[in-house]
């Protein structure tokens, strides 16, 4: 006889990827009682893709994630193996920070902090049903039969659902190399007729180190001056290591073009639409057959792990052209290959049945997050992690949800894209997503987002400390440096070349428009406030946008008043009359929460906004007379 | 009528005339830059007192086009104010509570209707000729745009490193383009309201003879005394297949009589605004007050009562009394403005010319920072992200998705 032990959490998180685990731990930093189930807690922290955190667009989004006190950003730094900021050369709106991460050392970092909160219980077991009445999901069931009840569940199942991994023509069921799919779990959601589609995304062979000879190859090192993902850290606590640079050359092409028919993904076998910006080496000879050579980073994935990943050749080839092609290239003549790459294809659910908290349409108490919603990349599954779980935390608290706003950060601009607009790729950042990139920059994240996150309750004392401080220091500076003007003459008496014209600009003013380095402005500029380099930097940021993020500011109140402006969920838009059949039709199929959303519809007229607008005050005024 | 609403609407009223009282009909001559535009009834609300909710002003114009165009063009000009969306006033009332619910659904039929006319106005915009052009501007708008994007977002990627001549070439090559157009839009105005003509020459030497022979009909009064004409006189009328307004002017001379002084001041200055201008000679001598332009036609006039001599020093000439030339200086009135008509842009509209003075705009900020030693890329990308936008009416929308296209249908993206 089996015993039935009903174990109650406020929230439970299905999947121990960086989505679920993000969202784990916002979750019990809120308070809330909280279940990660995984099907092995050994991969809780896993990356199972490149060794790298951060990169443009997503650096922002780790450090949105910091400044929520999220782990993804502290990980990565404890992690971190060579720290590149990238676009350093351009402006600090598009510059992303990122490093190389040591997958033993995240691992670790991941599990420590997760191991360590005192709201979280971590439990091992493949979730197989959810505990329903009707549509209020109330828990979950693993295979063995056990019940974990719980008021949300957030289902972060990442490629797990229908995973296929191919090789060649060699098809096997999985999640990742070596790891079950999550079959009855799909089987179960496919029942509650949420639209799928599929989509597939590749990875490179794993190469043995020791046998690279690096001596030939061009080495890429770190920053001197490292630029740390967390607002937390000082610096790097790993020792730090170099990339190697090799690139393909006519014969590795002439070996992958003999051998196109042998491909998964050329010989027919996968469906799934993989991503654009992330060609196959068997896409990058066919498509852009003009170019003799593609570079690769040899990427190490650890300090004391001779695995290498090599970025830029992921395939579905049959393993032995793998290893033919890898040896046709300088350095790796006599490389082993110690895992063949492969090709997976995965479900996803239409991201247009979510809410903006990533609560499912229809349901109540049901999230979803990560890779499952037709996104990639650890940090746009983190970030949506966080949205998830600080939402899921909210509901099971009896709390206000939280909404991010395209005005307010890049996790805002993604949960907008995907829940509006939906995928036909795996969505990926970019920082020509975000409108307002001038104003959400990386290096401002803690300031945008972590008064929200205190208002939230989900900071720690340590970060709440540090932020307090900085920001008031930060305003204190900004003030100062507000108050000292400067004539023209006194600023060309400096050795600054300005224009003449009679006007005062004020200190902060006067960083950016300078013609010199910040550090000759600082050094030869009399009476400039004396302050600590990094809070210099920092103003002189705002400074430079200054101009336009004034502009930026005042569409964004815009846009914020019509988020604000919600549409009801049983709006009804048939009745509405002058608005055309064809809107009618695609209000219907999209819902809009807001008449922002309903304003980025494809084909949507200024009128019919007004014709939405009238019928949802007109509702308000008669729900209100009642 | 023509109302502006919003927080500088009283401050941009008093750009060009004195603000009167709140809710006071006043009538007042409208200025722009010492230019008077119009006299029109001037309405001044406060905020909370107004069809918006907001400050606003109402000016009832009188009705003509040029009239209308010409009050909307100043008030574009200035800075913060632009033109409304259709059914952006009410949207504004509804959102601050100032209309009555019930109302707005009456206007539903109204607005729609409104925005099917701008639907098949697009339409039309975009099919044909017209539709080529822009296709181009649209094309390079998103070449050069999706080119910095690439630099930004992909810089740790395979992309050609030094874009930026091609985007100064195509950013340079579409800010002229869009000048010219913005020109040609000035000259398309005129063909849709009219070409102007002035009849200009000394007194009596048979203008409004000449006025009455191309219209065929007695529009003006011709007589023997020399200074008849005082008021300007106006005949529109089709010359092949353009509208023209001949102005029938005083007699250019000095003169001691006041009403007449001012006929005459009044008369250069229609004469100078017109399109172009016809100088009825009476011999050889200049009309001091006035200067020909290029393309207007120096015609001597009464040919029949003048010398052979004289006669053969003008390409043109007519006599009122007897039609002869009549037809070959219309023939010539008609070739002069075909030319310039031929040169006339194909947008005509008040918002396709602001959307494109916008776009110029921002199109010379984007130039402007890339000229720079240290370009700001991410600068310049908002600019062009600001001329796509001012563009959208003209171009349809211009978004992320496709850049992307773009960037990776060019570059072999991902490592």
């Amino acid at each position: 006889m089996r015993m039935f032990h009903v174990k109650q959490f406020n929230v439970i998180i299905v999947g121990g990827g960086h989505a679920g685990c993000e969202a784990a731990a916002v979750s019990a930093r809120m308070g809330a009682k909280t279940a990660l189930v995984t099907l092995k807690k050994d991969t809780l922290g896993a990356m199972s893709c490149n060794p790298a955190i951060g990169g443009l667009g997503k650096g922002h989004l780790v450090r949105e994630i910091d400044a929520f006190d999220g782990i993804m950003g502290v990980a990565a730094d404890y992690a971190g193996i060579q720290f590149r900021l990238l676009n350093r050369s351009k402006g600090p709106a598009v510059q992303g920070p990122r490093t190389q991460a040591d997958r033993k050392r995240y691992r670790h970092a991941i599990q420590d902090i997760l191991y360590g909160l005192p709201n979280l219980e971590i439990i091992e077991g493949e979730v197989a049903d959810f505990i329903q009445a009707g549509s209020a999901i109330s828990g979950v069931k693993l295979a063995d039969g056990t019940e974990i009840a719980a008021s949300s569940v957030i289902l972060t199942a990442g490629t797990f659902l229908n995973g296929i991994i191919h090789v060649g023509d060699t098809r096997t069921s999985g999640g990742r190399v070596g790891e079950l799919p999550s079959v009855r779990l799909a089987q179960k959601l496919a029942e509650f007729g949420f639209a799928r589609g599929r989509l597939k995304t590749g990875t490179p062979p794993r190469l043995d180190g020791k046998t690279i000879a690096w001596d030939q190859l061009e080495k890429q090192t770190g920053d001197e001056q490292p630029t740390m993902l967390s607002f937390l850290s000082d610096a790097p606590v790993a020792p730090q290591v170099s990339c190697g640079i090799t690139e393909t050359n006519a014969r590795t092409h002439e070996i992958v073009r003999s051998n196109l028919s042998r491909s998964a993904m050329y010989g027919g076998h996968i469906e799934g639409v993989g991503p654009r910006y992330c060609p196959s080496i068997e896409d990058k000879v066919v498509r852009f057959a003009e170019k003799d050579s593609h570079q690769i980073f040899l990427e190490p994935e650890g300090i004391d792990d001779d695995t290498v990943y090599p970025n830029g050749i992921s395939t579905s080839l049959p393993a032995e052209v793998q290893e033919a092609y890898i040896r046709s290239i300088v350095g790796l003549e006599n490389t082993v290959i110690l895992q063949p790459g492969y090709a997976i294809e995965y479900d996803y659910f239409d991201p247009r049945g979510l809410t903006p908290t990533l609560s499912v349409k229809g349901f109540s108490g049901l999230y979803f997050a990560g890779q499952i919603n037709g996104t990639t990349g650890y940090e746009e599954a983190a970030a949506q992690g966080l949205v998830a779980g600080v939402n899921a935390a909210a509901l099971a608290l009896g709390r206000e949800q939280i909404i991010f706003s395209r005005t307010d950060s890049y996790i805002g601009v993604m949960i907008d894209d995907l829940t509006l607009r939906g995928v036909t790729e795996p969505y990926r950042m970019f920082t020509s997503r975000a409108e307002y990139r001038l104003v959400l920059r990386a290096d401002n994240a803690d300031q945008r987002l972590t008064p929200k996150a205190l208002a939230v309750g989900c900071v720690g004392e340590a970060r709440r400390r540090s932020f307090g401080k900085k920001s008031e220091l930060l305003q204190q500076y900004k003030s100062l440096l507000n108050a000292v003007t400067y004539t023209p003459k006194q600023i060309a008496d400096a050795g600054f070349k300005v224009r003449q014209d009679g006007a005062r600009r004020s200190g902060f003013a006067v960083l950016s428009q300078l013609d010199g380095s910040l550090a000759e402005v600082a050094q030869q500029l009399p009476d400039l406030p004396v302050m600590p380099e990094e809070f210099l930097t920092q103003i002189w940021r705002e400074s430079l946008y200054a101009n336009y993020s004034d502009r930026q500011a005042v569409e964004a109140m815009r846009l914020k008043r019509d988020e604000e402006t919600q549409i009801p969920e049983d709006f009804d838009y048939v009745g509405l009359p002058g608005l055309s059949r064809e809107l009618c039709l695609k209000l219907t199929a999209q819902r809009p929460i807001s008449i922002a959303q309903a304003g980025r519809i494809e084909g949507m007229t200024p009128s019919a906004l007004v014709l939405i607008l009238s019928r949802i005050k007109s509702g308000a005024v008669k729900r209100h007379a009642l | 009528m023509i109302r502006v609403s919003g927080n500088r609407a009283h401050e941009a009223l008093a750009m060009m005339a004195d603000v009167p009282k709140a809710r006071q009909a006043s009538l007042r001559r409208l200025y722009w830059q010492g230019v008077l535009l119009d006299e029109a009834l001037v309405l001044v609300f406060e905020a909370g007192a107004s069809f918006t909710g907001e400050a606003s002003v109402e000016l009832q114009v009188h009705g003509g086009q040029a009239v209308v165009a010409a009050v909307l063009g100043a008030l574009s000009e200035i800075e913060g104010l632009r033109l409304a969306e259709a059914g952006e006033f009410t949207r504004r009332a509804l959102e601050n509570g100032c209309l009555d619910l019930t109302q707005v659904e009456g206007l539903a039929d109204l607005i729609d209707a409104e925005t099917e006319a701008q639907r098949v106005q697009s339409l039309r915009v975009l099919s044909g000729a017209i539709g080529q052009k822009v296709e181009s501007w649209r094309r390079d708008l998103i070449r050069a745009a999706a080119l910095l994007e690439a630099t930004i977002d992909f810089a740790d990627e395979d992309v050609p490193v030094d874009v930026m001549p091609e985007v100064r070439a195509l950013l340079d090559g579409l800010s002229t383009r869009l000048k010219a157009e913005a020109e040609g839009a000035k000259i398309a105005e005129r063909i849709r309201e009219g070409f102007e003509a002035a009849i200009v020459g000394k007194p009596n030497v048979g203008k409004s003879t000449l006025l009455n022979a191309f219209v065929g009909r007695k529009a003006a009064i011709t007589s023997e005394i020399a200074g008849t004409t005082r008021d300007v006189i106006e005949v529109r009328m089709d010359v092949d297949g353009l509208a023209v307004t001949f102005l029938d002017t005083a007699g250019l001379r000095e003169t001691d009589d006041q009403i007449e002084a001012l006929g005459v001041n009044l008369a250069i200055k229609r004469a100078n605004a017109a399109d172009m201008r016809i100088f009825l000679m009476d011999g050889a001598e200049d009309v001091s007050s006035l200067k020909p332009q290029e393309g207007d036609l120096i015609v001597l006039g009464k040919a029949d009562t003048m010398e052979d001599d004289v006669v053969r020093q003008f390409e043109y000439r007519v006599s009122g009394l007897t039609g002869d030339g009549v037809s070959s200086l219309l023939a010539a009135v008609s070739q002069t403005l075909s030319l310039r008509s031929a040169g006339a842009g194909t947008l005509t509209r008040e918002r396709h010319r602001a959307a494109i003075g916008g776009a110029i705009l921002a199109l010379d900020s984007a130039l402007d920072e890339l000229q720079k030693s240290f370009a700001v890329v991410e600068l310049a990308a908002e600019e062009l992200r600001v001329a796509s936008r001012a563009l959208e009416v003209l171009l349809g929308r211009i978004d992320v998705e496709t850049l992307l296209g773009e960037i990776f249908a060019s570059f072999c993206i991902g490592k």
